[in-house]
C-alpha cells in the first residue's frame, strides 16, 4: 500500500525558505506572489492491506521520526494499493 | 464592572488567576493593583509578568549580583546594557556577553540553539561592535540517556547552523554530561565583538519627540511569553503549554547586523536595543526607563507576519532578528534607505515622550497605559533564605586509590565521555571564517587576531559543576580561576568576564545557597585576578519535576595577547622537558576529593573539592604568560579535570609525541597523577634549568617531571607504557560512538 505524508511547518512558524522563495519570485517578476510556505512530501511503500492500520502506523512514524511535531504538522494520505 | 471602565479598552480586566497563570505571585499581583490603582488588562498584565519574570528582573539574584566587582580601568561598560565592553587598547573595545537558551533548546534543540546564537550576536552588534567570535557552554544529560543523542545532535547543528551561516567563527566552548541535565539541558552562547571604544551605542532613549523605529524581521506569534516560561520549571504539562517555537533566520540576522553597523557609522542612532526575551515589551520599557522618559507606540504600525495579532501578542512576541531604535529626528530618511537597501522592515512606530508612561495604541484606541517606574524600579527583589551547608570532609587519597598502574587508570578516564575529544562537536562549527582564527576549538582557549594587527583576542568558557555542588563558594571561584588559567596557558591575560548563572529553583534554600555562595566566590576570584564582571545572564528554575540540575555558574573570560606569534598551543615537540608549574618536586600526593577520579572510579564519596588559592592562581598565571611571551615555554596546558596525568596525555595526543614522566618515590601515585589541585600547568620547554630558575626567582613552585620522546609511548616511572595510538583512539572514539548509537 502506498502512503503519502505531507509535512509542513505549523501555521505561524517562521519559514525562512518560503520567505526566500517568495522574495525571489517577486524579484523575477511574479508580482502576484504573496506568502510562500515550503513543505515536504514523503512517499512510503507499506506492507499492509488495512488502510486504518497503515494510517495508524504511519502516524507513529511521523511522531517519532518523519515530522518534527514541535514545529511541523503532518497529513497522511492513503494513496492506494501497490501495483504488482 | 468599574475596573473594566477604567482599564484601557478591548481586553477584559484580569484576575489573580490570570496573573498566576503567567507566573506572578499573589504579592506581585497585589503590587500591580496598588501601583496601577486599577486592574490591568491582558496586554498590561502580560507586560508586568514579562518584566517581573526572573529573566528580566533578576528578582532572586539581584541581591547577589550586586556583590560582584564590575569596575576597573579597563571597563567601558559594565552590566546593565545589551553587553559589556572593555578597553583593549589601540582605541578598541571588546564587547561581549554570554546568554542562556536552555528551555527553548530542550523543546526544539536545533532552533533553540540557533536562536540562542542569533540572540547573543544581536546583543553584541547592538552595542556597535562587529562580532568576531562565538563560544558556547553546553550541558547534556547522561551519555546513555535516551534523549541525549537527539538533543546533542540538534543543539550542535543549531549552533553551527546559525554561526556558520552568519559567518562568525566558533572558537571555543565546553560540553559536559551529567544525569542531572537529563530533563533540562543547558545551552549558553557567548559572542565577542570589536568596536571603536568611542563609538559604543547604548539603550537609554533620549529627546522627547524623537522617533522610535522598529527594524528587522516581521513579528509573528513566536515564543510568546518565552521570558516567563524560561523562569518556570519544566513539568510534563509544559508540552501542552508551550508557545510557538521561535525559528532563527541567520540570513536575515546577517542583513540586520550589516544594516545596523552601517547605520551606526553615520551619526543617526541615539539609542538602540535588541528585541530579545519579552520582545517589544522589554526593549521599549528598558529604553524609556533608562532614559527616564516615556514612550508611545502605535501597534498597528508594527510589521506583522500574521493577521489579527492582538496588542498582547505583538508586545510579547519573541520573533527573532528585530531591533528597536531611537533616531535623531532628521536621520529617519537616511536610516530608511539603509534598511531598505538590506531588504529589512523599517517602520517608525512611535515616539519618545516625557510622561514616564508606556502608552500603546491599537486599532485607534489605547491598549495599554502604564507608568514605567513600577515596571522597572519597583520590580520585586527577593532576599530568599539560604540553607546551612555542612562542610564536607577532606578526602584522603588512600581511601579510594589502589595500586593499579597509572596508565591503566588513565585509559579508563580518557575513554569516559567526560574527557573524550569534542572533535565530533566542534568540527561542525566553522572556526575559520573571517580568516583571523589563530587557535580554534580543542585547545585551552580560543584566539583570534585583532584584524590588521599583531594582537589577539583570547576567550574561554568554563565551569566545573561538581565542585560548585560540593562547595559553592569554592566552585564559583574555581570557574573564574580555570578560565584565567585557560587564557594563561596560551599566553593571554584575562581582562574581564561575563557570567551565566544556571541554577534550579531559587525558592528552595539549598538552591539559593548554591547561587549566592558561588556568586560570592566568583566575586572573590574576579577581584583577585582583576577580571571584573561586565555582563551576564541568569537562568533559574532549571528543574524537572522538582529535581534540580547540578549548579552551573558558567564563566566566559576575554583577554588579550600582545603578539599572536608568541601564543602557544598544547602540543609539545620532541626533546622537550615537561615542567609542572604550581607544585614542587617534593609533591607526592594530590587532591582527589570531588575529582573526576573520585566520581568515575570511586563512586563520588562525600568530600570537599580542591581549594582555590587565588593569589597562587594570579602569580602562576602571570608567570606562565610572561614565560610564553619570552619564548621559554613552547607548549602549555592547564591542569584541570583528571589531573596531571590527563593533562600530560592530552599534550602527547595533541603533539603526536610520547613522553616519559617520573613518578614520586613515595606518597600516593594516583593522588599525584589524578589529583585536581588548582593553579597548575604542564609546560614544555627546551631549557628546563632556565625555566626553573625563573620560577624560583618569581616565587612560583615548579618541578621538572619528565620529557617528550619519539618512542610513541607515554610512560610513568617504570610502569607499563601506553602507546600514543591507544591514547588517541580512546579519546577520539567515544563521542562518535555515542552519536552513531554505538
Amino acid at each position: 500500500m502506498q502512503v503519502i505524508v505531507n509535512i509542513s511547518l505549523k501555521e505561524g512558524v517562521l519559514d525562512p525558505q518560503g520567505r526566500a522563495i517568495g522574495r525571489s519570485l517577486t524579484d523575477l517578476g511574479f508580482q502576484e506572489v504573496g506568502e510562500v510556505r515550503v513543505g515536504k512530501r514523503i512517499s512510503l511503500d507499506i506492507d499492509e492491506t488495512d488502510p486504518a492500520r497503515a494510517e495508524q502506523r504511519v502516524a507513529r512514524m511521523c511522531e517519532t521520526l518523519l515530522a518534527n511535531t514541535v514545529i511541523e504538522d503532518y497529513e497522511i494520505e492513503i494513496a492506494g494499493e501497490n501495483e504488482a | 464592572m468599574s475596573d473594566i471602565m477604567t482599564a484601557p479598552h478591548q481586553d477584559p480586566a484580569m484576575t489573580f488567576e490570570n496573573a498566576a497563570s503567567m507566573g506572578l505571585s499573589r504579592e506581585e499581583w497585589d503590587l500591580i493593583l496598588t501601583r496601577l490603582g486599577r486592574t490591568p488588562n491582558l496586554c498590561e498584565l502580560g507586560i508586568f509578568s514579562a518584566m517581573w519574570s526572573e529573566h528580566c528582573s533578576y528578582k532572586s539574584s539581584k541581591k547577589w549580583l550586586k556583590t560582584l566587582p564590575t569596575e576597573g580601568p579597563q571597563v567601558i561598560q559594565g552590566p546593565g546594557e545589551n553587553a559589556g565592553a572593555v578597553d583593549i587598547g589601540d582605541g578598541l573595545a571588546a564587547i561581549f556577553k554570554i546568554e542562556s537558551h536552555n528551555h527553548p533548546s530542550f523543546i526544539e534543540p536545533y532552533q533553540g540553539a540557533a536562536t540562542g546564537v542569533g540572540g547573543i550576536l544581536r546583543d553584541v552588534f547592538t552595542m556597535g561592535a562587529r562580532p568576531v567570535a562565538l563560544l558556547n557552554a553546553l550541558r547534556f544529560g547522561a551519555a546513555d540517556h535516551e534523549k541525549t543523542r537527539h538533543l546533542l545532535s540538534g543543539v550542535v547543528s543549531g549552533i553551527g547552523g546559525y554561526g556558520n551561516c552568519i559567518g562568525i567563527p566558533t572558537i571555543g566552548g565546553e560540553v559536559n554530561f551529567d544525569a542531572s541535565y537529563n530533563g533540562n539541558i543547558l545551552v549558553n552562547a557567548m559572542a565577542i565583538g570589536l568596536a571603536n571604544s568611542d563609538r559604543i551605542f547604548r539603550s537609554a532613549a533620549t529627546g522627547p519627540g524623537n522617533p522610535v523605529i522598529y527594524v528587522g524581521a516581521k513579528t509573528g506569534r513566536d515564543g510568546i511569553h518565552g521570558a516567563t516560561m524560561a523562569s518556570a520549571e519544566f513539568s510534563d504539562e509544559t508540552e501542552s503549554k508551550r508557545p510557538t517555537v521561535q525559528v532563527g533566520d541567520p540570513f536575515t540576522g546577517k542583513l540586520l547586523m550589516e544594516a545596523c553597523l552601517e547605520l551606526m557609522a553615520s551619526d543617526s542612532v541615539l539609542a538602540i536595543q535588541d528585541m530579545g526575551a519579552a520582545g517589544l515589551t522589554s526593549s521599549s520599557v528598558e529604553m524609556a526607563s533608562k532614559g527616564g522618559l516615556g514612550m508611545e507606540m502605535d501597534l498597528d504600525l508594527v510589521p506583522a507576519r500574521e493577521d489579527g495579532m492582538s496588542a498582547y501578542e505583538l508586545m510579547l512576541s519573541e520573533s527573532q532578528e528585530r531591533m528597536l531604535m531611537v533616531l535623531k529626528p532628521d536621520a529617519t530618511d537616511t536610516a530608511r534607505q539603509i534598511f531598505e537597501k538590506w531588504d529589512l522592515d523599517f517602520m517608525p512606530i512611535g515616539k519618545v515622550t516625557e510622561t514616564g508612561r508606556l502608552v500603546l495604541l491599537k486599532d485607534g484606541d489605547v491598549a495599554c497605559d502604564i507608568p514605567l517606574a513600577p515596571l522597572v524600579d519597583d520590580a520585586p527583589e527577593y532576599d530568599r533564605p539560604q540553607a546551612e551547608m555542612a562542610k564536607r570532609p577532606t578526602l584522603a587519597s588512600a581511601d579510594i586509590t589502589d595500586g593499579r598502574p597509572v596508565t591503566e587508570v588513565l585509559a579508563e578516564l580518557l575513554g569516559s565521555v567526560d574527557l573524550a575529544s569534542r572533535r565530533w562537536i566542534y568540527e561542525q562549527y566553522d572556526s575559520q571564517v573571517m580568516a583571523d582564527t589563530i587557535a580554534p576549538p580543542g585547545g585551552d582557549a580560543g584566539l583570534v587576531r585583532i584584524h590588521g594587527s599583531r594582537r589577539g583576542l583570547a576567550a574561554s568558557t568554563d565551569c566545573t559543576p561538581r565542585y560548585v555542588e560540593a562547595d559553592p563558594r569554592t566552585g564559583g571561584a574555581q570557574a573564574v580561576a580555570e578560565s584565567w588559567r585557560n587564557l594563561s596557558a596560551i599566553g593571554a591575560r584575562g581582562l574581564a568576564i561575563t557570567n551565566n548563572l544556571n541554577f534550579g529553583n531559587p525558592e528552595r534554600p539549598e538552591i539559593l545557597t548554591q547561587m549566592a555562595q558561588s556568586v560570592l566566590g566568583m566575586g572573590d576570584a574576579a577581584r583577585a585576578l582583576d577580571t571584573p564582571v561586565v555582563s551576564g545572564n541568569v537562568s533559574l528554575y532549571n528543574e524537572t519535576d522538582g529535581s534540580a540540575i547540578l549548579p552551573c555558574p558558567v564563566i566566559g573570560m576575554v583577554g588579550t595577547i600582545e603578539d599572536i606569534g608568541a601564543a602557544v598551543g598544547m602540543a609539545p615537540t620532541a626533546g622537550m622537558a615537561l615542567v609542572v608549574i604550581g607544585q614542587t618536586a617534593e609533591t607526592d600526593d594530590g587532591w582527589l576529593g570531588v575529582s573526576l577520579y573520585a566520581r568515575n572510579l570511586a563512586g563520588s564519596p562525600d568530600a570537599a573539592p580542591p581549594p582555590v588559592d587565588l593569589q597562587a592562581e594570579r602569580r602562576n598565571g602571570l608567570f606562565v604568560q610572561q614565560q610564553i611571551a619570552d619564548g621559554l615555554i613552547t607548549a602549555a596546558h592547564d591542569i584541570s579535570d583528571g589531573g596531571l596525568a590527563v593533562a600530560v596525555a592530552e599534550m602527547c595526543i595533541a603533539g603526536r609525541i610520547g613522553a616519559q614522566v617520573a613518578l614520586p618515590d613515595g606518597g600516593n601515585r594516583h593522588g599525584w597523577a589524578f589529583g585536581e589541585d588548582q593553579a597548575r600547568y604542564i609546560v614544555a620547554t627546551s631549557d628546563a634549568g632556565a625555566l626553573l630558575a625563573e620560577a624560583k626567582a618569581a616565587g612560583v613552585p615548579a618541578a621538572a617531571i619528565g620529557s617528550t620522546r619519539d618512542a610513541g609511548e607515554l610512560q610513568f616511572g617504570d610502569e607499563n607504557a601506553i602507546s600514543l595510538e591507544d591514547l588517541s583512539n580512546l579519546v577520539e572514539a567515544t563521542i562518535p560512538a555515542l552519536m552513531s548509537g554505538g
